[in-house]
């Protein structure tokens, strides 16, 4: 964080002339550890250094990203964003005076329990052998892998304003797989972490169960080979948190995008099918639905102290027993919509603009136990562990596939089937939810690859979710 | 970066290299404007300028690998690349030999230089917005200078620049009823702009037409060759990578085991000569001008890097397991007569939002998207409210494909999750005697 203070003094010194500017300075750091049937691939050290800078001149807003943070280069990097202003001052879709313009004075760092490096290079990779032995224990898997991916992005946000909001995000993500195959049938399981990334340090390798998790992985995608396929019918549905995350981030968290109900997502990731005058009174789900937006969650992937235009982070509910409250919109969108927001306008790098995304997205928990949820179905099928997803651009048609399903009958669970999946249309199938697990059945997990933008962004989203009961859900299996 | 300051570069790295050290160095830089448009305005505009540096140090059989970004400062980016080479030597002390260690040994030269002359981005910017006024165009405009290099110590030397430009781009009606197109290129060209506006002007007037809603089923198609780019994306998701086909993940599973297969009508090619992407891969290897990935329906050649070229004992053809520059033969159906032969059916001008149904039965679903009519008798008769498709591609490419245009679409990537793509690909249109639409 010195190194970019120098930079930001560097920068602020010779600022362009201009209304105002911000200066996002990013450092992103990884080390990516993995052993694939029992050889260890060639681990990489990747980093990233890099500055954004806007500038609001004349009535309109230009950036310009640069990985030379020289004087010159930083200096080059404004007077391309002040292009761009005054390109935007005469062609804009709004005024520049909308933009935000934040003073926040904040800083937040991820609480490490068990630092990188604390565990040698040699053990880590003995850790992932063992993980490999573990997950090869038949000749029908044919492929496995185990991996370690430490992560951390310092990031330093100044104004002509007077904000500076120093954040450092970091993370340990361990993760493993098995694909089991016979014939023409191939089953594939990840554990051990893959889907259930959170900041930390090295104590997710215990959180989530690296070396424990592996027999079952392997288990289970055997077991999938001989499972019957998932029937195709309508009936009750319950999903795990594993499922809950894509369930909520495709057909909540991307639909209340204030960017998207705005136009500005419609040639690429879309638009909604919420408009602005549903906000305050249209009915989402049914009353168990409360639905928030939560950046104070320790642990969860976006948990932080501001956005990226320095908007103070705090809780809001989004959803509250099933009627819509807000949308996911950052102060511009807020500004440009009259409607309230959150504080999530964010960049994946130092190489893009920050646009509307998800942070923290919960769905709040219920009262019941998995059991008390299994006991109230009669008819039904439990799925885990999101394999395949796909929505309309309006994000109302929705299919999502998982990894594995059991069927439920008469309020217990029944055997494996394979290739489960289910379709509904997001304005029906949340008022069909008829159980929300209790606090202790709340995973707080997330996504490491959400998708939008033009130009292109990828980036984390935590999602917490406990298992939940929808009634009446088309579902199928596989084949042609 | 210029080639000269990156090959600069890499030779004071290798001047330090030590014992039996060998150093492979990628560059991968763009220098780019990106504007947003929204409701024919610019939503969000600006530059950006990157450079990031690959390391590859291999001792013996071990090897490291990292990546920092460069300045464009000679001395500055010294700095970060030594630093960088100190933490893979301290790495590669602690990673045992790598069975699957694969470079090219024979030093190679190369220089191929795309595109020549773009106009300036505002300009073309201003350009578009005036003469797509009165339209609600909403999409993206990239443009600018893409480098990759490649230097080794073993004396690799490639270069692959291009200047090129990509508006993608779409004009709404209403809610969801919209039209696409893009352009994309070397030489802008306001001709060019114009009649693509006109074409979506009218496509227009047809979207202000009541919507058809269809109910599930199956429905005689023809999918426009922007939609065919969505199947063949699914396809190159583990349909061409030899690891996929060895650790039988690929959606082609059938098809290799002999049980299933394509019409004989499909041909589909990697095609490296004709493409953007650069002629080299990391490792140092010259890709070959093509590969047959699909022949006559059955399957051809996998997609081999470097890595999985030493672990299954191939050849190595290609920098990974996914097409870059793919092409699909074309067919004789005139895209003139594709109305009249659909007679009464779908007419799909985009999919969307494509992924796996079931991979083990080359299942796909998505979402038909953009540009998508109902037609009767041969003539367009109203725009169809989007539907979800879930399909098996062995029936769409297969037993249920009955044409392919004689015309092909060179369609260029507008990703830009990574920096902005190189990737291409030339498609026919396809006829189907039915696809199968779910919700």
């Amino acid at each position: 964080m010195e190194q970019l203070s120098e930079f930001a003094d560097r920068f602020s010194s010779q600022a362009p002339a201009c209304e105002y500017w911000t200066l996002r300075l990013v450092e992103d750091e990884s080390d990516h550890l993995e052993v694939r049937q029992g050889v260890v691939e060639p681990s990489a050290l990747d980093s990233s250094l890099g500055a954004m800078v806007t500038v609001v001149r004349g009535g309109g807003i230009g950036y310009g990203a640069t990985s030379d943070l020289s004087a010159a280069g930083l200096r080059a990097a404004g007077e391309r964003a002040a292009d761009w202003a005054l390109a935007h001052a005469r062609l804009g879709l709004f005024d520049a005076g909308l933009y935000p313009r934040a003073s926040t004075r904040a800083d937040y760092r991820s609480t490490i329990l068990e630092s990188w490096k604390a565990m040698a290079v040699a053990d880590k990779l003995a850790l992932l052998q063992e993980a490999n032995t573990a997950l090869a224990i038949d000749e029908r898997i044919v492929d496995w892998s185990a991996w370690l991916t430490r992560h951390r992005v310092s990031q330093l946000l100044v104004s002509s304003d007077g904000a500076r909001v120093s954040q450092v995000f970091e993370s340990v993500h361990p993760g493993l797989f098995a694909v089991a195959n016979a014939g023409s049938q191939t089953q594939r399981r990840q554990g051990g972490g893959a889907d259930w990334a959170q900041q930390g340090g090295l104590e997710r390798i215990a959180a989530v169960r690296l070396l424990d998790d592996a027999p079952r992985v392997a288990e289970e995608a055997i077991a999938l080979l001989d499972a019957p396929e998932c029937p195709e019918d309508t009936r009750d549905l319950i999903l795990l948190p594993s499922q809950m995350v894509l369930q909520i981030h495709e057909s909540i968290g991307h639909p209340l995008e204030l960017d998207r109900i705005l136009g500005d997502e419609r040639n690429y990731a879309g638009t909604s099918f919420v408009t602005p005058g549903m906000f305050g009174r249209y009915r989402y789900g049914s009353e168990l639905l409360d639905i928030t937006f939560d950046p104070t969650v320790p642990g969860e992937l976006v948990s932080m102290v501001a956005d990226d235009v320095g908007t103070p982070a705090q809780r809001e509910y989004l959803i509250r027993r099933g009627i819509l409250e807000r949308p996911l919109g950052g102060p511009l969108s807020q500004a440009r919509a009259g409607l309230p927001g959150t504080a999530n306008t964010r960049a994946s790098g130092w190489d893009r603009p920050p646009i509307d995304r998800m942070g923290n997205l919960n769905l709040e928990p219920g009262e019941e136990s998995l059991a008390e949820l299994i006991a109230r179905v009669e008819r039904g099928v439990l799925m885990d562990t999101n394999r395949s997803w796909s929505i309309d651009d309006s994000r109302n048609k929705f299919q999502f596939g998982c990894e594995l399903g059991r069927l439920i009958e008469d309020g217990e669970l029944r055997g494996l089937v394979r290739n489960p999946g289910y379709r509904g249309i997001s304005a029906e199938f949340w008022r069909s939810l008829d159980g929300v697990g209790g606090p202790e059945t709340l995973e707080i997990r997330g996504v490491t690859n959400c998708g939008k933008g033009e130009p292109n962004q990828a980036v984390s989203v935590g999602h917490a979710s406990p298992p939940c009961l929808f009634r009446d859900v088309a579902v199928f299996g596989g084949g042609e | 970066m210029n080639r000269d300051a990156f090959f600069a570069l890499a030779d004071r790295l290798q001047s330090g290299l030590s014992g039996a050290e060998i150093l492979f160095c990628h560059l991968g830089g763009e220098v780019s404007d990106f504007v947003r448009l929204n409701r024919n305005r610019i939503r969000q505009a600006g530059h950006v300028r990157a450079a990031a540096l690959g390391l590859n140090l291999i001792d013996g059989a071990r090897q490291a690998e990292g990546r920092c970004d460069l300045t464009g400062d000679a001395r500055q980016d010294l700095v970060r690349a030594r630093h960088l080479l100190a933490r893979l030597r301290e790495r590669l002390v602690h990673v045992p030999d790598d069975p699957y260690l694969h470079y090219s040994t024979e030093a190679g030269e190369s220089h191929r230089q795309v595109g020549d002359a773009i106009p300036a981005a505002e300009d073309a910017v201003a350009a578009l917005i005036a003469a797509a006024e009165g339209l609600d165009l909403v999409g993206i405009w990239a443009s600018g200078e893409i480098d990759e290099g490649l230097a080794s110590s073993l004396g690799h030397r490639h270069w692959h620049q291009s200047l090129s430009f990509n508006l993608d781009w779409s004009c709404y009606l209403e809610a969801d009823k919209a039209v696409k197109a893009g352009l994309g290129g070397f030489h802008w060209d306001t001709a060019t702009l114009d009649h693509k506006l006109d074409a979506l002007r009218e496509g227009l007037r047809i979207m202000a037409r009541p919507a058809r809603t269809l109910d599930p089923g199956r429905y005689r198609a023809y999918l426009a060759p922007a939609a065919v780019n969505e199947l063949t994306d699914m396809l190159a998701w583990g349909g061409f990578d030899l690891k996929s086909h060895r650790t039988h993940q690929t959606p082609l599973l059938l098809m290799t085991r002999g049980e299933r297969r394509f019409d004989p009508k499909v041909t589909i090619r990697e095609e490296h000569a004709r493409g953007l992407a650069a002629g080299f891969t990391a490792e140092g290897f010259v890709k070959p001008d093509g590969v047959t990935l699909i022949e006559r329906g059955v399957f051809g050649q996998c997609l081999v890097d470097a890595r999985d070229g030493k672990e299954y004992g191939e050849t190595v053809n290609a920098a990974s397991g996914s097409p870059e520059s793919l092409g699909f033969d074309a067919g004789d159906l005139p895209m003139t007569e594709v109305l009249a032969r659909l007679d009464t059916g779908l007419y799909i001008g985009n999919l969307w939002y494509c992924n796996w149904s079931d991979p083990n039965d080359c299942r796909v679903t998505g979402m038909t998207r953009f540009g998508t009519y109902w037609v009767e008798g041969g003539e367009i008769v109203s725009p169809v409210k989007v539907m979800r498709f879930d399909d098996s591609l062995y029936h769409l490419l297969g037993d249920r494909l009955e044409g392919l245009t004689r015309e092909r679409e060179l369609i260029l990537s507008a990703q830009t999750y990574n920096g902005r793509s190189t990737d291409s690909a030339l498609l026919p249109g396809l006829l189907v005697s039915g696809i199968n639409l779910a919700l």
